[in-house]
């Protein structure tokens, strides 16, 4: 008894401790930045949020003339509009694209090709966002304008097709782990019923994976809702309230990145900038919050 | 008697393993014919050959023929699908598949049948049908909605042969299917096997010889991949032919 008491509580060697203390420091660190960001970035639109700022304006008037001299008006609609249909188009390209192409690598392509191909998508989500913003700027552009016969093309469209393009690797590899986690046995199980390997896909994997596929949407969302410069680039930057495909728009995080480096420090407009940068953070939390809650779903069912 | 299974000279490799040496074999109608022999001798693989599921793991060759109710399995207009229709398979875990119960059962029959050609009320009298050949309709009728992997290992068991039925397979082959049941359980369902046999062909593997004698009417011994002895259960326990067969009934390999 006395043995067993010296070395619990006494005999724990000094490095076992730091290294201990260390490790759990980093754990916290994560929380502490993110509570950080949140907290300097509340602070410095704190002030006009709630004195000054008229937020059903904020919301609802597609009007952003944050420079006018007689008139300033902070009207963000049009701003978030513009966000959500570039996401919403660029979803509807990278769902499609995205889950067909994890199905393929995960149930369909040779051992050998798998490694291939996720090196490839692994690149693809190498590519930094200045870059596809370039592309769009050019390649992108001239190809709208020639297949559409369009004036411009920095449109929805094109910052669309640029959203695509980022968040399919993100949609690959979640759905492609999630796809993974599902037990062989019942691939197995409905093979020996004599399913082929579509039935398996769409009767067994679809419905038992359907959790992990939707998590991988959303992250994949949300990856697009916080792009910046590929969207600066490629939308035409104009505000305007989206309507079609083909016209050009302006999103939340393209007006911060444009706006925030010309306006003087503690003004109304540079206050207002950070008051959309809490409207951002709310909405790629709950868009986070709602995949995380889906991904533990997954966890209780199996 | 009529045979649904026939090999002639089969043989099997894994990448370069030779798993199966030249195995001929006349698998009897309508019977059960239990297969043992010591692990890794090669029984499993001949019952996975029957339904060609062992062709899932890619670097399979195989060699010889396998005629299953007069038809070379092997041959190119073999569709795959109506082959795995016939022969039916339970594994060694019950495998339900993540959906209700009720779907398991009619999940056979959707693969096989076009886009919503079964009627409500058909589809209700097959659930209803398969699950009472397998004894489960009292116990189930009322949880037909619940997800089969949530049920007992038992029932999971016992839902995985009813699932089979609706297909009316000729073949069903079963793999150790009662090494994750208890004692009650394992009763249940080869008395359930009595009562199917005569309609389907059963073709069971099993390490539990007590179990090969309680249930199978012929039995095969194999070892190291080679057929040994093929004869009545009764025959090969209590009068062994074969050296290999009497030391493996009498329990002389672990």
């Amino acid at each position: 008894m006395n043995i067993l008491r010296k070395k619990s509580a006494a005999n724990v060697p000094f490095s076992e401790t730091v290294i201990e203390t260390f490790i759990r420091l980093c754990g916290v660190s994560a929380i502490v930045f993110v509570f950080g960001i949140f907290f300097f970035v509340f602070r410095e639109g704190a002030g006009f949020l709630f004195g000054g700022l008229d937020l059903g304006q904020f919301l609802t008037s597609p009007e952003w003339y944050p420079t006018s001299l007689s008139n300033k008006r902070y009207g963000t609609l049009a701003l978030i509009l513009g966000t959500f249909s570039v996401t919403a188009l660029a979803m509807c390209i990278a769902v499609p694209f995205g889950l067909g192409a994890a199905i393929f690598v995960s149930e369909f392509c040779s051992p050998k090709l798998r490694e291939t191909f996720k090196i490839i998508i692994e690149l693809l989500a190498a590519i930094p966002s200045v870059v596809w913003g370039f592309i769009g700027l050019t390649l992108m552009n001239q190809l709208i304008i020639a297949v559409f016969n369009a004036p411009i093309g920095l449109t929805m469209l094109n910052g669309g097709i640029m959203l695509a393009l980022m968040s399919v690797p993100i949609i690959v590899s979640i759905a492609e782990d999630a796809l993974k986690a599902v037990p062989d046995s019942y691939r197995e199980a409905a093979e020996a019923l004599g399913a082929t390997r579509w039935q398996v896909v769409y009767r067994v994997l679809l419905p038992a994976a359907k959790n992990g596929l939707l998590a991988a949407v959303l992250l994949g969302a949300a990856r697009s809702i916080g792009e910046t410069m590929a969207v600066l680039m490629a939308t035409g930057h104009s505000v305007n309230i989206p309507s079609g495909p083909l016209s050009w728009i302006r999103t939340l995080t393209a007006t911060i990145a444009a706006e925030l480096g010309e306006v003087a420090r503690g003004a109304e407009h540079y206050q207002v900038l950070f008051i959309i940068g809490i409207l951002l953070f709310t909405i790629t939390f709950v868009v986070n919050l709602i995949a995380d809650l889906v991904i533990k779903g997954i966890r209780q069912d199996s | 008697m009529n045979h649904s299974i026939e090999t002639e000279n089969l043989s099997l490799w894994y990448g370069d393993f030779q798993a199966l040496i030249d195995v001929s074999v006349k698998i009897p109608d309508g019977q059960i014919t239990s297969l043992i022999g010591p692990s890794g001798c090669g029984k499993t693989t001949l019952l996975r050959c029957f339904n060609r599921v062992n062709e899932r793991y890619g670097n399979v060759t195989t060699e010889g023929k396998i005629e299953i109710l007069g038809k070379n399995i092997y041959d190119p207009d073999v569709s795959l699908p109506e082959l795995r229709k016939a022969v039916g398979m339970v594994f060694q875990r019950p495998n339900p598949l993540p959906i209700s119960v009720y779907e398991n059962i009619l999940f056979g029959l959707r693969i096989h049948s076009p886009m919503r050609s079964i009627t409500r009320t058909e589809s209700d009298q097959i659930v209803e049908e398969a699950l009472t050949s397998v004894f489960l309709w009292e116990d189930l009728k009322d949880k037909l909605k619940v997800r089969a992997t949530s049920l007992q290992l038992e029932q999971q068991q016992k839902l995985c042969i009813a699932r089979l039925l609706p297909l009316k397979p000729k073949i069903i082959l079963m793999d150790e299917p009662c090494s994750a049941l208890d004692a009650k359980g394992t009763l249940a369902v080869e008395e359930l096997m009595e009562i199917l046999a005569g309609t389907y062909t059963f073709l069971i593997v099993t390490h539990n010889m007590a179990q090969a004698r309680r249930v199978s009417e012929e039995c095969i011994f194999m070892f190291l991949g080679e057929l040994i002895e093929h004869r009545e259960t009764q025959a090969l326990f209590e009068d062994p032919k074969h050296e290999k067969t009497a030391d493996y009934v009498q329990m002389r390999y672990g």
